[in-house]
């Protein structure tokens, strides 16, 4: 069972360390975005100019991107987090294919739900994508040849453009979730919004988070 | 699971980076003429066409009247002097159709450009025994080039003050740019408002950054683009 306090109506969700990786990613990934506008759409380039500087914040933020994913894996939490979001169980896949089931209550939720897990695989995976790409896109010395980094530019860029779009997305969720938005700036969620978003997760054992496996099996 | 929508995220990404060129090549042509027929602008978003982008260095882009532009040519001349909108006009004209290729990758094929050879300008001025390169300045008071004279002398090297079939715009460098048709973009500097001729080449704004002073398209910066 997840930590609770005294009088058990409140949860934790999230620990500090976890909340200092969100918050440290969020930041840096919006300097990435708001960034990549002012270096690539027309109009907003055309009001912004200043390209070196950009260039600069842009390659700063997206190189720095990693290094709070790498210092959560200090978190034990966090540790615990990136296996429940590994794991994909035939509740998840119910998930993902009907809206119906979604809404039935009856699917065993864990402490993330399906699509919270493809959307977290989504941003590892474009993370690492981005800095393959963009680490060939900023060499100008000619390592890369002149063919993967047209091909990068052009990964980097449709990418760019489905990222942009699942973060409105992320934004969205989140902000019309009272809850959800408590979970990340102050860690707790009250118990009963957890038993109705994520049955499996107040019911887990707290001495083996590994457990949850056992739901989804 | 999730490691495997990962590693397959990867996985995609590296086949995108070896064989997005080719795929650009091929789809890049259909997405411009949807770009070139769009007056709304909204494809311009979708990456993978072949338009011209827009590039500053500077917060904000010079306004420059027309009427009152001046041009100053000086240093190493026998004849310094400044050039308004009509003085150019004057002078002979010259027309290329020849594309614009950026250092960054993009290419917009078939440009009209119409000015002034520069070196007719040189002419005008007479650079003195001792001349031997062009520091260039832009109005946006940052921005520098930088061409030997013998560079500057070629016959494709223009004072543009047309482009696109129109006087050059304030977003494409005008009233007056310059356009150097067989080196990469960021020789062609935006909103030219001096000359200065001198007797070594300076580096310019970029080459401070890195990018090679002798910017010929297809053997420097490490790419191969066919020539202009």
């Amino acid at each position: 069972m997840p930590r609770s306090d005294e009088s058990a109506e409140r949860v934790l969700r999230f620990s500090a360390a976890q909340r200092a990786v969100h918050w440290a990613f969020a930041v840096l990934a919006f300097g990435c975005l708001l960034t990549a506008l002012a270096l690539y759409v027309g109009p907003i380039a055309t009001l912004v100019g200043r390209r070196a500087l950009l260039r600069t914040v842009h390659l700063t933020c997206g190189y720095l991107l990693p290094v709070p994913l790498l210092l959560g894996l200090w978190s034990r939490a966090y540790r615990a987090d990136l296996r429940r979001l590994d794991r994909f169980g035939p509740d998840d896949t119910r998930w993902l294919r009907s809206k119906a089931a979604r809404r039935s209550g009856r699917l065993r939720v864990g402490k993330f739900n399906a699509g919270q897990k493809m959307a977290t695989s989504f941003v590892l995976g474009s993370m690492l994508v981005f800095l393959a790409t963009g680490m060939a896109m900023a060499d100008l010395g000619g390592i890369w040849s002149l063919t993967v980094r047209t091909g990068s530019t052009l990964v980097h860029q449709w990418l760019a453009l489905a990222f942009g779009i699942v973060v409105v997305g992320h934004l969205r969720l989140a902000l019309r979730d009272r809850n959800a938005m408590s979970a990340v700036l102050g860690g707790w969620v009250p118990r009963s919004w957890a038993r109705r978003e994520h049955p499996a997760w107040v019911i887990e054992p707290e001495a083996q988070p590994e457990v949850g496996a056992d739901l989804s099996r | 699971m999730g490691r495997r929508v990962v590693l397959g995220m990867v996985g995609l990404g590296a086949i995108g980076m070896a064989v997005g060129a080719r795929l650009q090549d091929s789809v890049g042509g259909a997405i411009s003429a949807v770009q070139a027929a769009d007056p709304t602008g909204i494809t311009a978003l979708v990456p993978g066409g072949s338009g011209f982008q827009y590039y500053s260095v500077t917060d904000q882009q010079p306004s420059v009247d027309p009427t009152s532009y001046r041009l100053t040519v000086g240093g190493l001349v026998s004849a310094a002097r400044s050039f308004s909108l009509r003085d150019l006009a004057a002078m002979p004209q010259t027309e290329l159709v020849r594309d614009f290729q950026c250092v960054t990758g993009w290419r917009v094929k078939s440009v009209p450009w119409t000015g002034v050879r520069l070196s007719d300008l040189l002419d005008e001025v007479m650079p003195t025994a001792g001349a031997k390169a062009l520091r260039l300045t832009s109005l946006d008071g940052t921005y520098t080039e930088s061409l030997t004279l013998e560079q500057a002398r070629r016959p494709d090297v223009l004072v543009a003050t047309r482009m696109l079939g129109a006087p050059v715009t304030a977003d494409h460098g005008g009233p007056v740019r310059l356009y150097v048709a067989p080196m990469y973009g960021y020789k062609s500097l935006k909103w030219l408002g001096g000359i200065e001729v001198g007797p070594a080449v300076r580096p310019g704004y970029w080459e401070d950054y890195g990018y090679e002073v002798d910017a010929w398209i297809g053997k420097s910066n490490g790419r191969g683009d066919a020539p202009v």
